[in-house]
């Protein structure tokens, strides 16, 4: 079972009350980008086995969408920010690398 | 105005743990826009509290339940809304906001009794032990396989709200839920 906490409502959610939303920090290749870069956008994921961020949505509860760092073999949860993050927060980073010493950062 | 019936015609269960009972339909308005901005203006309109991350306050016949932190669920007699849309309306003019007379999309159910918690924690992924759930919270989660917002109302007892279109599921599952004896360890 997986509990995240929603940063809006600050309730520690069930997995139940959350919606999957995939990757986390994907950058939208908008008009005049490549062919080659639209469609890593749309269909290159990462799906490793360890660290990850993810979006999810607080579906049966406030509605909200928000970003998760976990892992995926473990499922320790690093912790959860707001969607409006371009890139994990400054503290996140620092306890997944206090935690898992060789991970390479994100990709 | 038109009759308004509720979805369900008034149901009613008497369960060993809880009664369930459907209630007769609520006035209800959608609030969204600056939690600042509606909270000033939905007070003036009512007199409730401005409530915060997952509080309902009430006064009289007003509750005002925190839905999300730029929404706020606005609860009144039905023949109040018309009223309180243009009291808002007026207090609000000029400000990016949204208010809506969503009274038809909900029904409102009453779960009482020694087992009204029993019957919650049975359906929902919620901690309802008193000292993790209590008078003056609203809780958003699901009923089994809907999602649903309940809080507890004066008398103790709970009040939970679903869509209506799912109202014959709720209810069903409540009593389902609300059968069997009291376990007794949520009081
Ligand atoms: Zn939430």
């Amino acid at each position: 079972m997986l509990i995240l906490t929603c940063p809006y409502c600050g309730i520690h959610c069930d997995e139940t009350e959350l919606a999957n939303g995939g990757e986390a920090h994907l950058k939208r290749e908008g008009p005049g980008s490549s062919d080659d870069a639209f469609e890593a956008y749309l269909f290159d994921r990462d799906n490793p086995m360890g660290v990850h961020f993810e979006r999810w949505r607080h579906a049966n509860g406030c509605g909200k969408w928000f970003l998760a760092a976990r892992d995926t073999v473990t499922m320790e949860v690093f912790g959860t920010y707001k969607a409006q993050s371009i890139e994990p927060p400054a503290e996140i980073v620092e306890r997944i690398r206090a935690k898992r010493p060789d991970w390479e950062g994100r990709a | 105005m038109s009759d308004v019936q509720p979805a369900l015609g008034g149901a009613e269960f008497d369960g060993a743990g809880a009664r369930v009972v459907e209630m007769p339909p609520k006035g209800m308005i959608t609030l969204r826009g600056s939690p600042d901005e509606i909270g000033a203006a939905v007070a003036d309109a009512t007199g409730c509290a401005v409530p915060g991350q997952r509080e309902i306050t009430f006064e009289g016949e007003f509750a005002l339940g925190w839905m999300s932190p730029d929404e706020f669920l606005l609860m009144c007699p039905r023949d109040e809304v018309g009223t309180c849309l243009k009291s808002l309306g007026e207090t609000l003019a000029g400000s990016h906001h949204l208010a809506v007379d969503v009274s038809d999309a909900r029904a409102v159910f009453s779960i009482a009794g020694p087992g009204a918690r029993e019957v919650l924690a049975r359906l929902c992924p919620v901690d309802l032990a008193s000292t993790a759930f209590g008078p003056g919270e609203i809780r958003r989660s699901r009923i089994a396989q809907v999602p649903a917002a309940f809080w507890i109302d004066a008398n103790d007892d709970i009040k939970l709200i679903c869509f209506r279109s799912v109202a014959r599921y709720a209810f069903d599952v409540l009593c389902g839920a609300a059968k069997g004896e009291p376990v007794g360890v949520l009081r």
